[in-house]
């Protein structure tokens, strides 16, 4: 599994961000329609996800089971189903943590700007230089496996992409007329930060949010197949494709499969999405 | 500092320096030691080619930068903090001078709501009454700036910065992106107004036809070093420096009536 780091390339976001008006609908409905499978996913499933059938493992794809099932006869469409939430769960507080903490340190930069400005710079040309899924690793020997060691570490990994994003667009919000303005008001530095930067920065933070999410959601599931995240037998896309290996000696591809293409296709519609989202908030004035 | 009793001083600024260490490149002195002063109800412009420190003074003025030696007297009748909201400013461009995402109304309101007034009927009267100061009315409170011309832009501008009852406005270049037509009606405005209250304006433009049409007093800045102050017409009309001479000169805009010659 290739494990996207934070931007997946400049390059491949600027081709994203070029490819118009059909990919922003087209990655709306997916990332939308996965979104709402992640919420109901476990209602919507045919089976219960974890109930196992010795005398029915091993099977193809069939009239009964849509997908087959696994080695323990657990039904696999059930399982990608149901898995939706752990998966969508991780990435979605790893983006809640790096988004919260990356635009509080970038509006505190851009509003300080001088020698404040520069410190944070340097602090986050630290943090990008350390490599995101080696901590996510650390952290989860450490801290033990599970949901938060690699959700806390990713958070953190994910925090220097969106304060360097938002930075940018704050420092630039900054030094505009409105501000200065306010502050000869009287207004209190909080208040023209909470009330009129964020709200300006906000379009930035969503796309970034977006594109960020695509991408932690295929680390997450990444550090799950390592064995060091989410364990066996819960159902999660990235120990789904991990326990599909063993049957794919068996010629069964399709656990590891199915797993492994809703991670590519999530990946993709937000990274899509996000690029777009971001070329339509950066031209606006 | 003591204030001559029979002149009522708005501002007073009496040696005022200012040297910019930028991280690249030496000391840039962008002021070398100027003074001028506004009586209360007057308009005093502040011309110089670009460069000259016609901003750098304003916004000392202001108080969003701080001198490196000399005072800034302000006299608004009330107590002084760090920032004065006795002092407002209008900046050059109507594009960066108002939130995007809030609507004209909605500014007013919050605003006037930080300024200790807690009834929404009474600002509710309260904008209205800005807006129609401005030339504008409550059709344009649910506007957002990107629906507003530039000239409605400054015009919300001038609102906001009166919404504080300031003694002191300063514009800085306020109308020079402005369309001939639109900057005349806007000039009018700030006519209008120093007409109905006593405010002061320190007047920033490199435009002489402007200056000569809206100021009294008149300073002359080169280098950060004044030059020339005085009445605007005795400065404009007999300039004694070349190089008020070459400004005076200087190719009018168009739209402007041509100047009166000194006999
Ligand atoms: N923040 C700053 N840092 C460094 N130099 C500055 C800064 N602001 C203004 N200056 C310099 O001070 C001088 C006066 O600038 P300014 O007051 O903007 O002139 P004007 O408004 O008359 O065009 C210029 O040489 C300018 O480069
Ligand atoms: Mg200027």
């Amino acid at each position: 599994m290739a494990v996207t780091l934070g931007t997946a390339g400049e390059l491949t976001r600027r081709r994203f961000a070029s490819l118009g008006r059909p990919a922003l609908i087209a990655s709306t409905l997916v990332a939308g329609g996965l979104t709402l499978i992640a919420v109901i996913g476990p209602w919507i499933a045919p089976y219960d996800p974890d109930a196992t059938d010795v005398l029915a493992a091993h099977q193809g794809p069939g009239a009964r089971h849509l997908l087959g099932t696994d080695s323990l006869g657990r039904d696999i469409l059930s399982r990608a189903l149901a898995g939706a939430r752990l998966s969508f769960a991780g990435p979605a507080v790893i983006m809640l943590i790096s988004t919260i903490l990356g635009t509080a340190l970038a509006i505190f930069s851009a509003w300080h700007g001088g020698r404040v400005d520069r410190m944070v710079n340097r602090l986050l040309n630290v943090m990008f230089s350390v490599p995101g899924v080696l901590v996510a690793v650390l952290s989860s020997a450490v801290f033990g496996s599970g949901f938060w060691a690699p959700v806390l570490a990713l958070g953190v990994v994910y925090l220097p992409y969106m304060a360097r994003v938002v930075r940018s667009v704050a420092v630039r919000e900054r030094h505009r007329g409105y501000v200065e303005s306010l502050q000869l008001a009287g207004m209190s530095s909080w208040r023209i930060c909470l009330r009129h930067l964020v709200p300006n920065v906000l379009p930035i933070v969503t796309a970034q949010g977006t594109y960020g999410f695509g991408s932690a959601l295929a680390d997450f599931a990444a550090v799950s197949f390592l064995g060091l995240g989410i364990q066996p037998p819960a159902a999660e896309w990235g120990v789904m494709v991990s326990e599909g290996r063993s049957e794919l000696l068996d010629g069964a591809l399709q656990q590891s499969l199915s797993a492994g293409t809703l991670i590519v296709v999530t990946v993709v519609a937000f990274n899509v999405l996000g690029a777009q989202l971001s070329s339509r908030s950066g031209g606006r004035r | 500092m003591t204030i001559p009793a029979h002149r009522d001083l708005v501002l007073d600024v009496r040696g005022l320096r200012k040297t910019f260490h930028s991280r690249n490149g030496g000391p840039r002195e962008a002021l070398r030691g100027i003074g001028f002063s506004i009586e209360r109800g007057s308009c005093l412009a502040v011309v110089g080619e670009s460069g000259s420190g016609k901003t750098t003074a304003a916004r000392i003025v202001a108080g969003l930068e701080s001198a490196t030696s000399g005072t800034v007297v302000v006299t608004d009748g009330r107590a002084g903090g760090k920032t004065r909201h006795g002092v407002q400013m209008v900046f050059q461009d109507p594009y960066g001078s108002l939130d995007p995402r809030q609507a004209v109304g909605a500014g007013l309101h919050e605003l006037l709501k930080i300024h200790g007034m807690r009834r929404r009927a009474d600002r509710r009267t309260r904008v209205s009454e800005l807006l129609e100061s401005v030339g504008l009315d409550d059709r344009h409170a649910g506007r957002y700036p990107a629906s507003l011309s530039g000239g409605q832009r400054q015009r919300v501008a001038i609102a906001r910065a009166l919404a504080l009852n300031p003694a002191l406005l300063i514009l800085d270049e306020a109308v020079s992106a402005l369309d001939v037509s639109v900057q005349a009606q806007v000039l009018n405005l700030l006519a209008d107004i120093r007409e109905r209250t006593r405010i002061s304006y320190l007047f920033v433009s490199h435009d002489l036809g402007v200056v000569r049409q809206v100021s009294d007093t008149c300073i002359v800045l080169r280098n950060g070093r004044l030059i020339e102050s005085g009445p605007t017409a005795d400065v404009l009309d007999a300039p004694r420096q070349g190089y008020t001479r070459a400004l005076v000169d200087a190719v009018p805009r168009p739209g402007w009536r041509p100047r009166r010659r000194p006999a």
